[in-house]
């Protein structure tokens, strides 16, 4: 059995995976086997890496362009804790509402790995659930996002200018969040598609896609948890460069 | 059956219990650095533990989350180390902003 599947590999991924070599020998192997490189990985899941490194890319600028602007003002730049503060209970608590977010955003990391683990268990309705409770918590995220701007803009930050100090506070910040937001949006949209998907069984009955009119795999949970990781992963970045320092 | 196991090559199974111990450590560490802003630590030690608290959580995120720590070398390393390039992005633009920072300084605010 172990001669058949070598020759399954040969077949697939050409004779440098016959071996399937670890470590850096397999690392030379790959790269050097004049086919597809990444052995073992669909072309689905390569291609979403590859895409979220082009979105690493994009942020990473967004950053650096806020890294710039905060190091080269001259005018003192806004206190985050008390910008971003919410009186409750008549005592102000500092950065609260991101504090939230920032839980919301995990726990729905949390409930989406759980998702691709029943994906791959083939228990579509605790997958789907999952899925569904994920969707939900991105779109508290996105719903408490949206208050944040709105209490932000009526205490009359504009990207042009704020009551507080650096007048680049306010592109920045819309630029940054606003992208970071949309991205969780998109991702609560297939998020659903996928979930329905999930629930009607089309993975197990084959239906085609309405858009690619291919069949699915459970595979595809996997890579919308990739992306949707990627989103929280961003989200780590922006609480510590943007809210904390 | 040899479908199956090529199958089980590319597939991730781990026990549920690993994702639940990162999951509560993702709390702990969030709840760690929302933390050093409430106690309201200053200065070096503060953008330490932020710097830190932050490393902790990408690389559990992308190690167990992601399923990296199971691939192979090649797919690791062609999607881990570009974005290092960041980093010489960042000490260009940490030499530029000083210098705007200078010439602001010495022409424009002198009087603010």
């Amino acid at each position: 059995m172990v001669e058949h599947l070598a020759d399954d590999r040969i077949m697939q991924d050409g004779p440098a995976a016959a071996g399937g070599k670890p470590g850096w020998r397999g690392f030379v192997a790959d790269w050097a086997s004049d086919q597809s490189s990444f052995k073992g990985v669909s072309w689905g899941k390569a291609m979403m890496w590859v895409f979220l490194l082009s979105d690493t890319f994009v942020f990473g600028c967004f950053l650096v362009a806020y890294m710039t602007a905060r190091m080269s003002t001259v005018v003192p730049w806004p206190n985050p804790s008390e910008v971003f503060a919410l009186e409750i209970a008549g005592t102000s608590v500092p950065l609260i509402l991101i504090a939230i977010m920032t839980f919301v955003l995990i726990s729905s990391s949390g409930t989406m790995a759980l998702a691709v683990h029943y994906g791959y268990l083939r228990d579509r309705r605790k997958a789907g659930m999952l899925m569904l409770a994920t969707a939900f918590l991105g779109a508290c995220f996105v719903g408490m996002q949206a208050f944040e701007w709105t209490k932000l803009i009526h205490e009359g930050v504009r990207p042009w200018g704020n009551p507080w100090g650096a007048a680049q506070f306010g592109s920045t910040f819309f630029m940054i969040t606003g992208f970071h937001g949309t991205h969780v949006t998109f991702g609560v949209i297939f998020l659903l598609i996928l979930a329905r998907k999930v629930l009607r069984g089309d993975f197990e009955t084959g239906r085609r896609g309405f858009f690619t009119s291919r069949r699915g795999q459970y595979e595809s949970v996997e890579i919308m948890g990739l992306y949707w990781h990627f989103v929280d992963l961003v989200w780590v970045f922006i609480f510590a460069f943007f809210y904390l320092w | 059956m040899t479908d199956a196991t090529a199958h089980a090559d590319t597939q991730q199974h781990h026990p549920v219990k690993l994702y639940l111990t990162v999951w509560v450590w993702l709390f702990i560490l969030s709840a760690c650095s929302y933390f050093v802003d409430y106690v309201g630590v200053q200065g070096l030690l503060r953008w330490s533990l932020i710097i830190l608290f932050m490393l902790l959580k990408a690389g559990l995120i992308v190690a167990i989350f992601m399923h990296m720590a199971w691939e192979r070398l090649t797919l690791i390393y062609a999607i881990l180390l570009p974005p290092l390039l960041i980093l010489v992005f960042v000490a260009i633009m940490v030499a530029e902003s000083n210098y705007t920072l200078l010439t602001r300084v010495m022409n424009f605010a002198s009087g603010t």
